[in-house]
Formats: C-alpha cells, structure tokens, sequence
C-alpha cells in the first residue's frame, strides 16, 4: 500500500486510488466539476487541482486523474492553488454565467469578480454527456467535434443519431441545464448570492487554506487569530 | 543536386533541371564519368536550387535549369567553375568555391545531418557506403540490449522533440515496464510554424532515422514500431516508405533481422493534420483510431501507451543520433556540448535573416554565432530586434541576450525553452505585441480544446491582445494579461497548453515598453499594427505616377498625373498595398508621436 501525505496527514491509500479518491475519504473537500463518479476520469475542467511537492519543486496536477504513488506529498488548498484554480472559474463563469452550478461554486470558492468579458454560451464543453453517453448508456451517440475555438459537441455530422435512444442520461447529467437563480437573462455575471464575507482565512498566514476543522475559514477563527497577531 | 522541398523537389521544375543535367552530361559524352544523382535537403534554402559537384564538393547556387550546359561544359572539360553561380560572400565579395568554405557550412558541426545532401535518400547502397547500418549490427552482435540502454545514458543524449528527457532514462523505464509486446513510436508530426527539420531528416536520410528505431527497439524489445508522420509531408512519407521497404529486403527489418531471433517492423501513419498531435499523448490516441485528445500524465505512455503497452515515443532527431553514438561510443558523443546538454542541436533559421535554412551546431553555440555567423545576420540592414525559439510554446529573447549560449538549461531560464529548434529572427519592423498575437491565435486555432485553461484561457488572452493591438487596452489589461499567463500555464492538461503563454510571457518581460507604447501612448513602434498607424506620402520623393492611385482597394488617394498624391485618412484602410506598389518609396508610415508632429505643421 502506497503510502502518501496529503495536507500533511499520513494516509495509507489503497493502491489504485487518485488523489481526489484519498481526500474524499478523507473528508477533504475539492471542488470538481467534469468529474463523475462511475465515469472514467477525464481531466478536463482543472478546478479539482492540487499541489504536488517533489525534490524538484512542485507542480499542480489535477486529482481526479492522479494516481497515488509512494511518497507522494499532496496539498489541496495552498495559495497557489487557490489562486489558479480562481482563475479557471472565472474563465468558466465568463463562458455561462447563466449556469446555478458554477454560480455556487463561485459562491463557495469566495470568488468575486469576474474581469473577462462574459460570452453567455450554452455549453461549457465539459464532456460529462458525451462520457456518460458513451461509457454507461453505451450509445456514443453524441461526441466532441471540432478543435479549439470551434469545439463542439454534436451528433455525427450534425444529423439525428439512431444511436440515440432519448434516455435523457446527457440532460440529467448536465452541470450547466439549471439556471441560476435569477434566470439565464441575469443582469450581472456573478450572482454572488450565496457568497460568504467571512473567506479570507489562514492562507494568508499559513499559504494553505487547509482548515484543520475541515472548514475553509467560514467560522473566522484563525481569521480572528491573525487579526489578534497583528494587534500585538 | 538537391531535390528537398524547398529547393523545388515538389515543384516540376526541379525535374527539368535533372533532365537538362542529364542531356548536357550526354551531349558531351560524359556519362561514363560524371553521374547526375539527387539528394536530400542541403540545408542552405535561401541559395536553392543547389548542385554540388562531388567528391572536391564544389558548391553551385541559384541553379536555373538553362545553367546545366554551362556547368557540364565549364566544369567538366574546361575543368573550371562556372563562377557566376558560385556562392558569394556578402561581406568579403569573394567568390567560394569549396563546399566546406561557405561560412553557413564552416561554422557548423553536422551530426544529425551528417548524411543530408550527400546521398541518395532513396538508395540504401548510399547510406550502406557511408557507414550505415554499421550501428546496428554491432548492438545485435556486440551488444546486450541493456548495454545499449547505457551506453544512450551515457552519452547523455536528451529528447530532441522539445522537452529534453534523457532519452536513455526513457528507453530504460519503457524496457522495465511490465507488459508485452511494447511499441515504440517515431514522433514526425512536426507542427511548429518555420520549422522544418524533422522533414528534412525524413527527406534527406530516412534510413539514419529508421536504424535508431532499430536499435532502439532491440534496447527496450519492442516489436513494433510506428512512425506518426504528417500527411502534410507527401515527399517525406514516400521517401520514408522506400526506404522500409529497402531495408526490409536487406533484411533490416522483418522476421529475424540479420539472422538473429529479433524481429522488428515498422508502420507508418499518416496524421490528418491537428498540431495537438505532437503531443505525446494525444498522438496515442491518434495512432488508435481515437479523436487527438491529450490525456493526463501519469501514467506515462512507458507504462501505459499505445493498446495499453508500454511505449516509447522519440522524436526523428533522436533516432537518427542513435547510430553515430553506438558507431563512435558514448564518449565521443558527451565530449561535445556542454554539461547538462551534450551533442548538437539543429535549428531552422527563418524570419529577417540573409541565410535562411538548417543548420546544426554544437550546444553551447551562442545566439551571435548562430544568427551573425552562420545567418549572415538581417539583411536590408535593418537592426536585429529579438528571436523566437521553438515556435508557439517558446519565447522571444531580446538582443541582450545574444550571446546566451544555447541549450536547454539557459534556454529554459531565459524563459523560452529549445523546443524542436525553430528560430525565428526579428527586425525592428517586427511588432512584439503583433507577434505574441500571432502565436496565440495559432494556439487557440489548434488546442484540442479539452481543458478550460487553454481553450478559455488563451482565446482571453487573445482578447486582450488583439484590443491592445487595435489601441484600446489599458494598464489594467497587462496585469490581467499576465495572471492569465500564469493559470495557463500552472493549470493546462498538457505540453501544448502549459508551454502557449511564453511568448506572450516573454514579449512582456524583455519588450514591456513595447506593450506600454500601445496601451498608454496608443502608438506601436515597429509601425505593423494598423490601428495605430497612418500612411502618408512624402511630398519630395512621389512623382505621381498614380500606381498607389490605381492599386489602392479604397480609393483613399486623390492626386492626378504628374502631381503629387495624398492620402485620405478617412478612406485609408492601412492596408500598404500602396507602400508595396510605390516605385519611388515615398509612401511612409508614421506612428501616433509623428502623426501629431504632422498635424502640428
């Protein structure tokens, strides 16, 4: 059994197991979102990014697609992870911000702004339909077409695929078919509804967002410790 | 005579050029002594069409197809160049004769290229008398593969596709890992806008490249090897498919290669195009039948690679370095280059220089040496601005750092990386804002678009570029420029994405004042970005010919016959087929600082 640090707890992992497989158990949360359990991992969206330390340095590496191997040493939430993985949800939310999903997250991750010009798409690309179509209904009747900026995703040649048998499976799966709260003509690009003033937290002091308490600073604790720190 | 694809091996041309050879060589009954035969690149396209007169290697230029009497007769029974078409020196005025002489060849160490322009890539005597296929029967006979495997460590070859893996460490894990049969893959899916070596190689020497895949299959015991080349590359494909076929008859390749129990072929694929494919990853799923993904390392392809098994995919450079390191030992090898970087490097030197072409070097050759000696420097005599290494995923490095000695470590502080080896050279007409434009509209046209940062991020990018370029940044854009740079590269699935920020990372790091220029003055110095340039015309130099009258798409100039001309700015679409048409170049541009002079007067 590989034996792995992750946020500095010495954890045992089954072999076979990814990363995002270990901190689950865990109880540590990373934010996901082209990953579904019971489909293979794809590795697309980057949020669920995590930091890699080796002798060389370190890297960040996405944990739904990284497997566990000996001595590996894992952190979910340090500064620049936090800072990057930001990023990939604003480039996100600046392709759909119609989407209640990446809304929350945005919520969640404390991320309040969003300083690229919104496209209102419909789709994000994420590649969940397209996989569960494939890997469970076992029809392949939608799949990606295209490259870059013309990427889509469509049946063969565009047409009514005979493969499809109308499950529905693509729908349900869907991160971006539920609108967010204010509907898909919202008026600003982040809702920011559920967002919490309390974010900052021990990155500041620590470089890691890592609450022992399992929290991400919600409760202001160590917010409070630091604000004593400086007082003194 | 030299039928690579720049010298006009497509082209129908070229084949009138071997027929008149061949007719002149008859019509004055030397075709008992003098033998017309072609070969690979040469390296030296901007002189092509190239004929060398072998063995004293006397190097004619800029051959038209009426120039073959001339040579035959001149040469052959005056027994004197035709010195017209010798290659002339730019700075001295003399003419050279000697193949070795011309400074482009002297200053260059040809290992790689050993073999290119001087044998027939379709003829496998050629390679045999030159030494080929020598390599390969001492590691069948004299060699176990392990042994093998440390003699490539030794020499300290790297990867030469970009990334620059210890090539030995690569073939020792693939031969490690569990699973049978194991591939290997030749990477010919060169992409790189202005780079053309692994084509050359494949044109010029394709039997060099498939007695490293040889070797390197005996080393790790693989079976089967694959070479994923672009369909892009017809002469190179037919070339490479001759010479398998060549090599099996010898019974180089196939069931029991020279009587031993290893057996070994090759397949060639054909790419259908996506840059992405390079990537090794991707070119996996490609060589499956799979759509061109990139996936998530690791597990390596040396784990887990084509079907599941392990593989070992190395560039063409790196094969056909192959055999000179087991003909010549490892020591020989790491005795050249520099410490962490041993042997030679090729380079496609393209852009705003007088000597365009292929060149090999040992590293440690400063960029001075690469540009000014062996490029001739720019021509035009324009001032040399910057160089942009490894095409899309390298940098731009300023003058400054010319006399950076190239290899991979500096190149990778220096913020760009070795990549395949493309250089692109800049004058100051070059805009550096335009340029990382440039690259990233490539970039965004050919990522897969899997993953956010590179799809999403990059087209940001774009954006941001493109409004700077069209005067409408602000401050505020550079920084976000630079954090999107950032997450880009920290957080894309694969090489392509994490390496398409640094041009843009670079330009802003050695030319800033550049993009301050744009944003703040709204003026582009090099005067290539329309929206912030005007064309005038200079009153002393036009003598109203009316050609710009006549050429302009817009109707923007207003002038009659014999008077001078102006321009209307509002009309003016700064498109410059006027400057390009002006016989007397006295159409001008001026950027924002002098259009306010202009209105001042």
């Amino acid at each position: 059994m590989p034996t792995i640090k992750i946020d500095g707890i010495d954890f045992d992992s089954p072999p076979g197991w990814t990363v995002l497989e270990v901190a689950r158990f865990l109880g540590l949360d990373i934010p996901t979102l082209c990953h579904y359990d019971g489909l293979e991992p794809w590795g697309a969206c980057r949020l669920c990014l995590v930091e890699v330390f080796d002798a060389n340095g370190s890297k960040l590496v996405s944990s739904c697609t990284h497997p566990v191997s000996e001595g590996l040493d894992i952190k979910t939430a340090t500064k620049r992870v936090i800072k990057t993985r930001n990023m990939v949800l604003e480039l996100l939310i600046s392709e759909c911000p119609s989407s209640k999903v990446l809304q929350d997250m945005a919520s969640k991750l404390g991320l309040n702004r969003v300083r690229i010009a919104p496209k209102w798409k419909d789709c994000i690309l994420c590649g969940l339909c397209v996989r569960v179509c494939e890997e469970q209904m076992m029809a392949g009747a939608i799949q990606f077409g295209n490259r870059g900026q013309h990427l889509e995703v469509s049946p063969p040649f565009d047409i009514k695929s005979d493969l499809c048998r109308q499950c529905g499976a693509c729908m349900q799966i869907c991160p971006v078919i539920t609108l967010r709260c204010d509907g898909a003509d919202a008026a600003t690009v982040l809702c920011n509804g559920c967002y919490n003033e309390t974010q900052p937290s021990c990155a500041d002091e620590f470089d890691s967002y890592d609450c022992w308490m399992g929290l991400k600073g919600e409760c202001g604790t160590c917010y409070q410790v630091i604000e004593t720190k400086k007082e003194e | 005579m030299c039928e690579g694809l720049g010298c006009g091996g497509s082209k129908p041309g070229m084949n009138e050029l071997r027929e008149s050879l061949i007719q002149a060589v008859d019509l004055h009954n030397l075709s008992d002594d003098v033998k017309v035969d072609f070969t690979g690149c040469h390296g030296f396209c901007q002189k092509g069409p190239i004929v060398v007169i072998e063995p004293e290697g006397t190097f004619y230029t800029h051959v038209k197809p009426k120039d073959a009497n001339a040579i035959i007769k001149q040469h052959f029974i005056k027994s004197e160049p035709v010195k017209r078409l010798l290659y002339k020196d730019a700075e001295t005025g003399k003419y050279i004769q000697n193949y070795d002489e011309v400074p482009f060849y002297k200053n260059q160490q040809r290992i790689i290229l050993r073999n290119c322009g001087h044998i027939n890539p379709e003829k496998i005597e050629d390679y045999i008398s030159e030494g080929g296929y020598k390599a390969l029967q001492k590691s069948l006979c004299d060699y176990e593969p392990l042994e093998v495997i440390e003699e490539i460590k030794k020499s300290g070859l790297r990867g030469r596709g970009g990334a620059g893996f210890s090539t030995g460490m690569k073939w020792s894990f693939c031969r490690q890992s569990p699973g049978e049969p194991k591939y290997i893959i030749c990477n010919a899916d060169e992409g790189d806008p202005g780079a053309f070596m692994d084509r050359s190689i494949l044109e010029a020497d394709p039997h060099s490249v498939i007695e490293g895949m040889i070797i390197a299959a005996y080393a790790m015991g693989a079976t089967k090897g694959y070479i994923y080349v672009r369909a892009e590359y017809p002469v190179a494909v037919r070339r490479f498919r001759i010479a398998t076929e060549d090599a099996r008859i010898n019974r180089f390749l196939g069931e029991n290669i020279l009587d031993t129990n290893f057996s070994f072929d090759i397949e060639i694929y054909e790419g259908a195009g996506a840059f992405v494919c390079g990537e090794e990853t991707a070119l996996i799923a490609s060589i499956m039948g799979k759509r061109g993904n990139p996936v998530p390392r690791p597990p390596y392809p040396t784990t887990t690679g084509v079907w599941g098994k392990p593989t070992s995919i190395n560039n063409v450079k790196t094969f056909a370095t192959v055999p000179v390191i087991i003909n010549r030992g490892a020591e020989w090898y790491s005795s050249i280059g520099t410490e962490d970087s041993k042997g030679t490097a090729i380079f496609a030197l393209t852009g705003k220089i007088t000597n365009s072409g292929l060149i090999e070097v040992q590293f440690g050759t400063t960029l001075r040496e690469i540009i000014f000696d062996i490029g001739g420097g720019v021509p035009n005599g324009y001032e040399f601005k910057g160089v942009q290494t490894g095409g899309p995923s390298g940098g731009c490095l300023p003058a400054s750092l010319l006399d950076l000695p190239v290899d991979y470590k500096n190149m990778a502080q220096s913020g760009s990386i070795l990549g395949s080896g493309g250089m692109i050279v800049l004058d100051n007409n070059d805009c550096m804002v335009k340029l990382a434009n440039y690259f990233l509209n490539f970039i965004q046209e050919e990522s897969c678009g899997k993953c956010v940062p590179c799809r999403v991020g990059v087209k940001a990018m774009y954006d941001i570029l493109q409004r700077i370029i069209d005067g409408q940044g602000e401050m505020e854009d550079l920084d976000l420029l630079e954090e999107l740079a950032d997450t880009v590269k920290l957080a894309s699935l694969c090489g392509l994405g994490q390496t398409a920020p640094n041009p843009v990372l670079t330009t802003i790091k050695y030319f800033r004042d550049e993009y301050i220029s744009h944003i703040v003055d709204k003026s582009c110095p090099a005067k290539e970005c329309q929206a912030l340039i005007k064309f005038a015309i200079d009153e002393g130099l036009c003598t109203g010919c009316t050609i710009c009258f006549q050429s302009c798409p817009t109707h923007a100039i207003i002038g009659r016959k014999g008077e001078r001309h102006t321009i209307d700015p509002l009309r003016c679409t700064q498109c410059g087929i006027c400057e390009a048409s002006c016989p007397s170049k006295a159409i001008i541009k001026l950027d924002r600082c002098e259009m306010e002079k202009v209105v001042l007067v």
